[in-house]
This record gives structure tokens, C-alpha cells and sequence, in this order.
């Protein structure tokens, strides 16, 4: 079971592949928590409860946003495609189509390792030569 | 399309994976900086400028009452090493050859690394400092012979700790140097890389490019490699025989903790 994140065998997976695979798994479990938290948040009527839990929700907030931060460093394409929608006012639709044409023209679509816009070296530290 | 305009070249899908793979494993050894300062980005082709957080006066202002000032940024610098490549080799490729002849993005690579190293290390007149320009410390010589470098090197980590610069170190070696260092074991068969280590506890990198060495900190916090657009490989044109690329990248560097990093003559 603690194998679920990938769906190609892990031994012949690159070492860089696992690791996005794990903090893309992080990810949805962050995604998740904050989902649970809102819930309980909008059932829970002891105020000190709620405090509790808008603090817990706040760490998940955080964990989802790390994890996100490190995916979208590693994926060029993604990390194109995110800065045409986040954080930017307006049709969110729009904006991801816009960023999607815009990254992927030309491009081969059905590849998302390949980088488009740089060669995706980024940090070397920790690197093994 | 992006600045890189790479969809208007004559490269098919597998050559430009081809020629992306050969850049990276080209350049991922030589890029030493990169693996000792902090690093930022890539925050885009559009990213021009660094925060510095200060200001310059203004010798007027535009009406009375009012006062100002002027924000001031270090620019980012645009490197690009120019290469062509011939479209035979790449058709050849295509058709399943294992060995393209791909040596001038291979020289375009090793050149824009030592750029960026020498730019790091020792700096690029008019635009960027760099870490030996700005450290305070009076230059240790690393001398002769080879087996003799953990002196200097101990010397430049007991300099940084009595300025109260905390480890691990690392110790960046030009390319001479590092071919000296593992090539070399002290009396007793003992390699010089691992005593090295020892007395650093962190890492030992060859940084071509770089003259003699340098001891730095690796705390974090003292160097910023702000990247803006990563290195790329763009389509400038082509004819009936060759297609004219390029490896580009924007960046800045900023020290903040000057005092982090000894230079270590050769």
C-alpha cells in the first residue's frame, strides 16, 4: 500500500520520477486535509475547536503550497502553465487556456517531462555528480 | 511560441529531446555555482531586475512639497553561447544513429558554464560582483605541492569560524586543481579528497572556470543566484546544410554575507 503513488513499477522508475510521484501524492493528502478541516470547520460550533482546527487548516495551507512550489520547479511546463492562472484576477477558464496555448504550441503535447521553456536544471544543490 | 521560438525550427520532437538531453548532461557537471549558493527562480524571460531594497536620492522633486527617491535594482544579465548544428546529424538521428555529432552545443555548454561560474566566483566587470571580489580576507595561497592543500584549506575554515561564519564548508576547485586533488594521496595511501572533506564537512566541487579555489559557507543565506529565465536552448535560423542555436540564460548574484568566503590563490 505504501507503493499506491506510482503506477509503473518503482524500480524502473528514474530516482527524479519517484520523488515528484511522492510530493505529487503529498499533495493530494494535503489537498484532502484541507477539504476535511473545511467540513468540520463549517459543522464545529465550540469556538475553541474552531480555533484549533482554522490553526491545523493553516498548516495544511502550508504544506499544500510547499509541496506545489517544489512540483512546479521541477516541471517547466507546468510551472509555465501556472503562472498564465494563479494569482491573477479575472476568468480563472480563460486564463488556463490561455496558458495552456500558450506553453504547449507546437509543442509535443503528449510528453510533460519535456521542457518548453528552459532545460529545467534550476538548484544543484544536493545534487550527486 | 516563446522567445526561444524553437517551433519554427527544422528540429523534429526527438531532436530537440536529443539536443535538450546532450545540453543537460553536459552542463549539470560544470554548473558549480549552482551547487553551493542559494538559488532563486527561474522566475522568467520577463524578470529584469533583482530588489535590492535601497534607494538612490533624487537632485529634485516634481513639485514643492513633496520629497522622493529612487528604488534601486541590480539588472539581470543575459548570457548566450551561440552554436550551430547540422541537420544531416540531426536527420541521421531521426533514423536511429546513436552517435550525432553534437560537439559544438557540447563547447556552447561548457562555455556557458564557466561563464556562469566565473561570474559567480570571481565576478563580470561592470554588471555583476562576485564572491572572491568581495571578500574582505587577505588571499591564502594554496602552494605547492598538491598534498600540501589541507593547510590552506584549514586555514581559510579556522578564518571563517573566528568571523563567526558557521559550516558545513565547501571548497569550489578551478579545474587544474581538482584534477591535482584527485589525483593525489598523502603519505599513507590516504586520498586528498576525503581529508579535504574531513576538514570542510561539506562538499568539494570542480568548478571549471574558477582560478585557484575558494572556501565558502554553506549555512545558506549568504549568496543568491537569482535566476530568471533557466538555461534554454533557442532557434536563432537555419539554411540547407545547418541550424544555428543557442544556450541562453538571464541571472543575478547577489552576496549578502561577504565576509562568508576566502579565496585561495593557485
Amino acid at each position: 500500500m505504501g507503493f499506491d503513488q506510482y503506477h509503473e513499477p518503482p524500480d524502473e522508475l528514474p530516482a527524479a520520477t519517484r520523488t515528484f510521484a511522492r510530493l505529487c501524492a503529498s499533495l493530494t493528502e494535503e489537498a484532502e486535509a484541507i477539504g476535511w478541516y473545511e467540513q468540520r470547520l463549517a459543522v464545529e460550533t465550540d469556538p475553541e475547536a474552531v480555533a484549533v482546527m482554522r490553526d491545523a487548516q493553516g498548516e495544511e495551507f502550508k504544506h499544500f503550497s510547499m509541496d506545489l512550489e517544489f512540483l512546479l520547479r521541477r516541471s517547466p511546463a507546468w510551472r509555465e502553465i501556472a503562472q498564465g492562472v494563479l494569482f491573477r484576477p479575472g476568468d480563472i477558464v480563460e486564463h488556463g487556456e490561455e496558458a495552456e496555448a500558450e506553453a504547449l504550441e507546437g509543442e509535443d503535447r503528449g510528453d510533460d517531462d519535456q521542457p518548453l521553456s528552459s532545460l529545467g536544471i534550476g538548484s544543484l544543490r544536493g545534487a550527486v555528480r | 511560441m516563446n522567445h526561444l521560438l524553437r517551433s519554427v525550427a527544422p528540429i523534429s520532437d526527438a531532436g530537440w529531446k536529443l539536443l535538450d538531453e546532450e545540453a543537460r548532461e553536459r552542463l549539470t557537471p560544470a554548473l558549480a555555482a549552482r551547487r553551493l549558493v542559494d538559488f532563486s527562480g527561474p522566475h522568467g524571460w520577463e524578470h529584469s531586475a533583482s530588489n535590492l531594497g535601497r534607494t538612490a536620492s533624487l537632485a529634485s522633486a516634481p513639485c514643492s512639497g513633496v520629497s522622493g527617491l529612487q528604488r534601486r535594482v541590480l539588472p539581470l544579465v543575459e548570457v548566450r553561447a551561440d552554436f550551430e548544428v547540422s541537420l544531416g546529424e540531426l536527420r541521421d538521428a531521426d533514423r536511429g544513429a546513436v552517435d550525432p555529432d553534437l560537439a559544438a552545443l557540447d563547447k556552447a555548454a561548457h562555455q556557458i558554464a564557466v561563464a556562469e561560474n566565473i561570474t559567480v566566483f570571481h565576478g563580470w566587470h561592470g554588471a555583476i560582483t562576485g564572491i572572491g571580489e568581495a571578500s574582505p580576507y587577505e588571499r591564502i595561497q594554496l602552494g605547492e605541492p598538491t598534498d600540501a592543500y589541507p593547510k590552506p584549506v584549514a586555514g581559510a575554515v579556522e578564518l571563517l569560524l573566528h568571523s563567526g561564519i558557521s559550516g558545513p564548508y565547501a571548497l569550489a576547485l578551478g579545474g587544474e586543481q581538482y584534477q591535482r586533488v584527485v589525483e593525489t594521496a598523502e603519505h599513507g595511501g590516504y586520498p586528498l579528497l576525503e581529508h579535504l572533506r574531513k576538514i570542510l564537512e561539506g562538499p568539494i566541487v570542480w568548478a571549471p572556470g574558477v582560478k585557484g579555489a575558494i572556501v565558502l559557507s554553506m549555512r545558506g543565506g549568504d549568496f543568491l543566484f537569482e535566476s530568471g529565465q533557466d538555461l534554454a536552448i533557442g532557434y536563432q535560423s537555419h539554411d540547407g546544410e545547418v541550424v544555428h542555436l543557442y544556450l541562453e540564460e538571464t541571472f543575478s548574484f547577489r552576496i549578502a554575507t561577504p565576509e562568508a568566503a576566502v579565496v585561495l590563490d593557485p
